[in-house]
């Protein structure tokens, strides 16, 4: 097992040392920068020479390092819900903080809101375990009262004298231009704590997340990490307040690692994905509100966020919308082709296989269709190497017979086997056999034949191609003439 | 195993007069228990009967209400490495960003220390028991791409992981096909002979016969337990099954009111 988590808080480390290396100038607001123009401004983003930028762009990669990282483990232990709850639960905490020193002390601040999503956490596992309520129900009171406690606070901050209360309102919906040099440092540490404890004892929480039961047999106090988890949360959550503000963060955990759900199936590389799609809406989220002026951050590194989740809905190679459907699509083509290959078949033995060509008008009428649908369907298995033309006729190439001999055999087959075994009339075996036929593997058919002792005849007397017939691939000649690949023979 | 480990004298599976309550209605009652070595032990008892609960108490994953247990002469938590778990398949998320590799290696972690990472020879242990349920093929799959019995052989192949001489399993015959049933016979029958011993909850009374070499007959009570002829009598099975214990159970819920 690697150590994966440490990559990207390496990478951010040596990002912070070129940020905080370069010399502090006179450190201007974002809002005091005067380009007017979207390129200037731009430009200016890029340049770096803005510490307050240069603190809202390194703070903004940081929480999503940190949200993308605990983040999965909240999703993978079905807790997304424990964020929201968490988050709200804050609010009271950040007005305590502020009331505590009367400055937006970030430490303070930082121990009030970690005591108060305890706290949070704490009251709902109370309610969980001494009355009859569930989760659901537990964490939706602690969200709503706790936020509700914390609003309150704030309010009455508002109207006290005295004191820097500049910025507290931040704390809703985040004003990445509003960190400061401390906050980015908090970030940095929470970074570096979450990463080193996941790094060092990722086996246990993969094991207490996976299978609880069976890591406590196995000796391991679950309880620990699961705790362990939850103060990491809170101490990602928390950190994160002053840039995506306390109503959004908890979207800042789920959906990166959620986007990441979507495209690996192996903790580790969810755990890389989620951090590097939650640092990459970080940056945009921060440039955004650079260049956008007035755009509050968090809002908009959520939506960034959900634009990664909404391209991995769709784009994920094995869960994503479009390979979901282009393996829809490439199955009815197949079924398609297979069936105007089992009708080619049935016209051939209509005629008593006494020729090897098929005319389109014959196929048309066996398949009640127009002669159109029949042109187009003989084009497609031209395409696959499965018939070939002969002027008005067409016939089955050695593949194509092959196939027709199959999917024939695999429906009577069926048909015999409901019959027999499932004592299912002979004239209602027929639409199951139409779906099972293109279904049924070289073992399941082994099986069957054993099953019904190599029986040549389906329920309604016709005969069932064997072996000989699906690999007896080449013509048979009569009288110097190609008739077909002959019939079944009994 | 470790020769210095007083294997041979002490019992591997000691329960004495152990009750559970859940939510503090009893569950289990003054259940009495001495498993010898090298036995295969079937649990036997109809649905809400206890089996489940009785060896996660053995295991500390529930809390006693009364009682204890040793395993091989010393409280499970000394002695945890030397059992073998295998849970119901239910009790997992089978969708979690694991493949059948890192499941199997969860079976050593009880024998690395914290923060250790599985070693080679751990590696090599892992892919052995994944042979040994022919499910190596599959070891990169991830785990929710496995039918049921494959499900079932990837826990039982991270029980054998764990190198144990006491195995407990809950209902590993649950939801298999029958190659995956024959397969895990044969797999107890094999521990067996290399002198562990075998608790496995069952519920299906026509095979219990037949695979175990002693029945525990649970109902809330422990209502019998000894060799399989012995047990397997229609006055145990009406005990166990039948409706002798209303009283008792109505009982029970009385006190659980009354405390709550």
């Amino acid at each position: 097992m690697t150590a994966p988590t440490a990559k990207p808080s390496f990478f951010l480390l040596a990002l912070l040392t070129f940020f905080f290396l370069t010399p502090l100038a006179h450190a201007a607001k974002i809002s005091d920068i005067t380009e007017a123009d979207f390129l200037d401004r731009t430009l200016r983003f890029f340049s770096f020479t803005d510490p307050s930028l240069r603190y809202a762009l390194a703070g903004s990669m940081l929480l999503g390092v940190a949200c993308g990282l605990m983040g999965t483990f909240l999703v993978v232990r079905k807790l997304a819900l424990m964020s929201d709850a968490l988050s709200h639960a804050v609010l009271p905490g950040v007005a305590l903080g502020f009331l505590w020193t009367m400055t937006k002390n970030p430490l303070a601040i930082f121990v009030g809101a970690t005591v108060a999503g305890l706290l949070g956490a704490a009251t709902a596992q109370a309610i969980t375990s001494t009355t009859k309520h569930k989760e659901d129900a537990a964490l939706g009171f602690v969200l709503a009262g706790f936020f509700a406690v914390g609003v309150c606070l704030l309010t009455m901050i508002q109207n006290l004298p005295g004191g820097n209360k500049s910025g507290l309102d931040k704390f809703m919906f985040g004003q990445a231009a509003a960190m400061g040099r401390e906050d980015v440092l908090l970030l940095a540490g929470v970074v570096v704590v979450c990463g080193a404890a996941i790094g060092l004892f990722y086996k246990e929480f993969l094991v207490t997340s996976f299978d609880p039961a069976f890591a406590r047999s196995s000796g391991l106090r679950v309880q620990i990490f699961h705790y362990a988890l939850i103060l990491m949360l809170a101490f990602a959550i928390v950190a994160s307040l002053q840039a995506v503000g306390v109503v959004l963060v908890a979207a800042m955990l789920v959906i990166p690692a959620s986007a990441a759900f979507l495209l690996t199936d192996r903790l580790p590389r969810m755990l890389v994905l989620a951090s590097v799609f939650g640092m990459l809406s970080g940056a945009l989220g921060a440039f955004f509100s650079f260049v956008g002026r007035n755009l509050p951050t968090g809002p908009v590194m959520v939506l960034t966020a959900s634009a990664a989740f909404a391209l991995a809905l769709f784009l994920a190679p094995r869960h994503g919308i479009l390979a979901k459907w282009w393996r829809h699509r490439t199955r009815t083509r197949r079924v398609q082709r297979e069936n105007t290959l089992k009708a080619i078949y049935r016209v051939l033995e209509d005629e008593g296989f006494r020729s090897e060509s098929v005319s389109l008008r014959e196929l048309a009428e066996h398949r009640r269709e127009t002669l159109e649908h029949s042109e187009a369907a003989i084009t497609t298995l031209e395409h696959h190497g499965l018939a070939t033309r002969e002027g008005a006729d067409f016939a089955l190439t050695p593949a194509g017979w092959k196939r027709a001999c199959e999917i024939v055999r695999n429906h009577r087959l069926w048909e015999l086997y409901l019959n027999h075994a499932a004592k299912i009339p002979a004239d209602h075996v027929h639409d199951e056999a139409e779906e099972i036929e293109h279904i049924l593997g070289e073992e399941n058919v082994r099986q069957l034949e054993k099953r019904l002792n190599y029986a040549r005849r389906d329920p309604h007397g016709k005969l069932i191609p064997g072996l000989e017939d699906i690999h007896g691939t080449s013509p048979r000649f009569l009288s110097g003439h190609a008739v077909g690949f002959g019939p079944p023979r009994p | 195993m470790n020769p210095e480990r007083p294997t041979e004298s002490a019992v591997p599976l000691e329960v004495h007069d152990v009750s559970v309550a859940y939510h503090k209605k009893l569950v289990l009652y003054g259940v009495d228990l001495s498993v010898p070595a090298g036995r295969l032990v079937g649990i036997i008892g109809p649905n809400g009967a206890g089996k489940s609960t009785l060896i996660k108490a053995i295991m500390g994953i529930m809390p006693l209400s009364s009682g204890w247990v040793k395993v091989f002469g010393k409280p499970y938590a000394k002695n945890c490495q030397r059992v073998g778990y295998v849970p119901q398949r239910e009790s997992v998320d089978w969708d979690f960003p694991v493949n059948v590799m890192d499941v199997v290696l969860m079976g050593r972690y009880g024998h690395l220390g914290l923060g250790r990472r599985p070693s080679a020879k751990d590696r090599e242990i892992a892919r052995a028991s994944l042979e040994k349920v022919n499910m190596l093929p599959f070891a990169q799959r991830q785990i929710g791409n496995l039918s049921g019995g494959q499900q079932q052989r990837v826990f039982l192949a991270r029980a054998l992981a764990q190198e144990s001489d006491l195995y407990l399993m809950d209902e590993p015959f649950v939801g298999v096909d029958a190659s995956t049933e024959a397969a895990i016979v044969t797999l107890l029958r094999d521990l067996k002979e290399r002198g562990k011993t075998v608790l496995v909850v069952h519920h299906d009374l026509a095979t219990a016969r037949e695979y175990f070499d002693m029945l525990m007959l649970l109902n809330m009570r422990l209502l019998a337990f000894g060799p399989t002829e012995e047990v397997f009598t229609p006055e145990n099975l009406q005990n166990t099954y039948g409706g002798r214990l209303n009283i008792l159970s109505e009982v029970v819920q009385i006190v659980g009111e009354t405390k709550r």
